[in-house]
């Protein structure tokens, strides 16, 4: 255990030595000058944003504000909830579809019909639909993540390569052993892209659905900053997405990883 | 000339094919791939199959696994008719049909382990000794793509193996390995074979390898497939590869190259692009013939480049 910490460590200390790392430091900050700058100067359309100057202090504020910590909560709770729905149902339903033909050719039309439907336009129908507030937002985001996880699995059971079914069956495979032991694995790294790009939409989503239909959340924080004039919140806001889309991918790739092991063995 | 007078393996059964006729699609849009193909799996013999691209050697493996069914005629093991895949016909594929999902090791298990055959102890130690017989031991615990592409061959070769199948057969399976590897791997399987004495069915695009490695070799005529000729390659086991200087052998692959010759003349008749090339590579023969090669081709979808036997491309 200690070894791997001290791997991990190691592999940190690298990453921050490489050029890499100090290019992407440096490209950043030359950012944030050029924006301090453009501001400062007024320079066409840009000089209205708020400043990196403002926009710190006012996250200053923030940081110590109950609100902001609420509103990272609620859009928490709404995306993880509305997420892991569409994986209690999704999965399994993508893997029923894949591995059977039949009730693949009755059941898709449906979802080739519902999928070019941007999960957005839900919004208005599903508040409507929903007794509270709080269940259209978990609707909608369970919508953006359900079609996609779907599509993926069955896009992955039915795109394996026939000769490793041919060699399950060869070696005296029961029709249990194929579904667990090839289809399911097989398809695994489809899952996780469809979660990985699941999760991506649940935030798309959820942040509009916010701005509609909440009092909470990072959206409706983003939202609120607009409507007070208080520009430097919007960014605030803006900010806090983009950290908070950021970590939840990279929390699905690293479940993920752990799930395909045979994928990252270089 | 020493005749192979090894007692064939145990479980070793014999398969034949009893007029196989194969037809795809209907009507005016019929094509027939296998017509009237005969010709049996002697027990405890390697049986090659030569023939020219495209012509349905892929099917005719697909037909004796089980995983296609004949238009007609009769697929038999030991008597009793095939009617559809099973452990004891087993597949080497083109390529690498290992499960990328699972290790080395469980890879090589699979059969036993799905069959309830072996179990813990007794699956450990089957598997890792004959992991050992092709030098993979260190990589039981690698994933396939840790692996180069012949210790996957290997690994492929051992997991078939495992399940001491009545038949083993092999489609085109050292087809992509790199010259070295490919030669490589023809002494591992020819001693494995040779050690086993198991029924095998080998299928090359290589006249060169097939006549090293056979104990009978079936000719096949393309456009549809049928079986032209079947010869018996009486060369001295165990093989080694200075047998393919011997007059034996020259004289074997002659007779080979002519009837091969034929078929590809009336290919290039009919317009087959293929063709051109083996006459090319026919033409070349004779001073093939002059100096006996140890090396062979990396048989990986090349046009004819050195010698008659690599007339395929697919």
């Amino acid at each position: 255990m200690n070894d791997r910490i001290s791997r991990a460590l190691a592999g940190i200390k690298n990453r921050t030595r490489s050029r890499t790392f100090w290019r992407g430091i440096f490209s950043l900050t030359v950012f944030t000058l050029l924006w301090e700058l453009c501001t400062y100067l007024k320079a066409p359309i840009i000089g209205n944003v708020p400043a990196p100057s403002e926009v710190v202090s006012t996250l200053a504020v923030q940081l110590h504000n109950t609100y902001y910590w609420l509103s990272w909560k609620d859009s928490m709770i709404r995306i993880f909830t509305g997420f892991i729905i569409a994986q209690i149902i999704g999965v399994p339903l993508g893997l029923f579809l894949g591995a059977n033909d039949r009730a693949r050719e009755v059941l898709f039309p449906i979802f080739e019909i519902m999928r070019p439907v941007p999960p957005l336009a839900w919004v208005p129908v599903s508040v409507i639909f929903w007794p509270s507030a709080e269940m259209s937002m978990i609707f909608v985001t369970f919508l953006g993540a359900f079609f996609t996880v779907v599509l993926n699995i069955v896009e992955g059971i039915t795109s394996i390569d026939v000769r490793y079914i041919r060699a399950a069956h060869s070696l005296g495979s029961s029709r249990s052993d194929i579904f667990w032991r090839v289809l399911l694995p097989a398809s695994l790294p489809s899952v996780v892209v469809g979660m990985t790009v699941g999760m991506g939409i649940t935030w798309a989503v959820v942040v509009a659905a916010e701005m509609v239909a909440s009092k909470t959340g990072l959206g409706y924080l983003t939202w609120r900053g607009y409507v007070a004039g208080e520009f430097p919140l919007i960014v605030v806001g803006m900010m806090s997405i983009g950290i908070a889309g950021y970590f939840s991918s990279a929390l699905i790739r690293l479940v993920g990883s752990r799930f395909t092991p045979w994928l990252k063995t270089r | 000339m020493m005749k192979t007078t090894l007692t064939p393996g145990q479980r070793a059964g014999e398969m034949s094919m009893e007029n196989v006729c194969k037809t795809y699609g209907a009507d005016v849009l019929t094509k027939e791939v296998l017509k009237d193909c005969s010709f049996t799996l002697e027990k405890g013999r390697l049986t090659v199959l030569v023939g020219p691209s495209g012509c349905g050697k892929s099917t005719l493996i697909n037909v004796l696994a089980g995983y296609e069914k004949p238009t007609s005629g009769r697929v038999s093991l030991d008597g009793e008719p095939v009617t559809g895949p099973g452990p004891d016909r087993l597949v080497v594929f083109q390529e690498t049909a290992l499960f990328p999902w699972m290790t080395t090791f469980e890879n090589v298990s699979y059969g036993p382990r799905v069959r309830k055959e072996l179990s813990g102890r007794e699956l450990a130690d089957t598997t890792m000794q004959l992991l050992k017989m092709v030098g993979l031991e260190d990589f039981a615990g690698k994933y396939p793509s840790q692996l180069s592409g012949g210790m996957q061959r290997r690994a492929e070769l051992v997991r078939a193996m495992i399940n001491h199948p009545k038949v083993m057969l092999m489609d085109e399976p050292f087809r992509g390995l790199d010259a070295m590897t490919r030669s490589l791997m023809q002494e591992y399987y020819v001693r494995l074979f040779e050690e086993h004495r198991g029924t095998n069915l080998f299928v090359t695009s290589e006249l060169e390898e097939g006549i090293f490695l056979a104990d009978r070799l079936v000719i096949l005529t393309n456009h549809p497939c049928r079986v032209k000729k079947i010869m018996d390659v009486d060369l001295p086991r165990p093989r080694e590869f200075s047998v393919m200087g011997s007059p034996e052998y020259l004289d074997i692959k002659r007779e080979a190259l002519e009837l091969l010759h034929e078929e590809a003349m009336k290919s290039f008749a009919a317009g087959a692009v293929n063709a051109a090339d083996f006459l090319e590579a026919y033409s070349k023969m004779g001073e093939e013939q002059a100096r006996p090669k140890a090396g062979k081709d990396d048989g990986e979808g090349q046009r004819v480049t050195r010698t008659g036997s690599a007339y395929e491309n697919h």
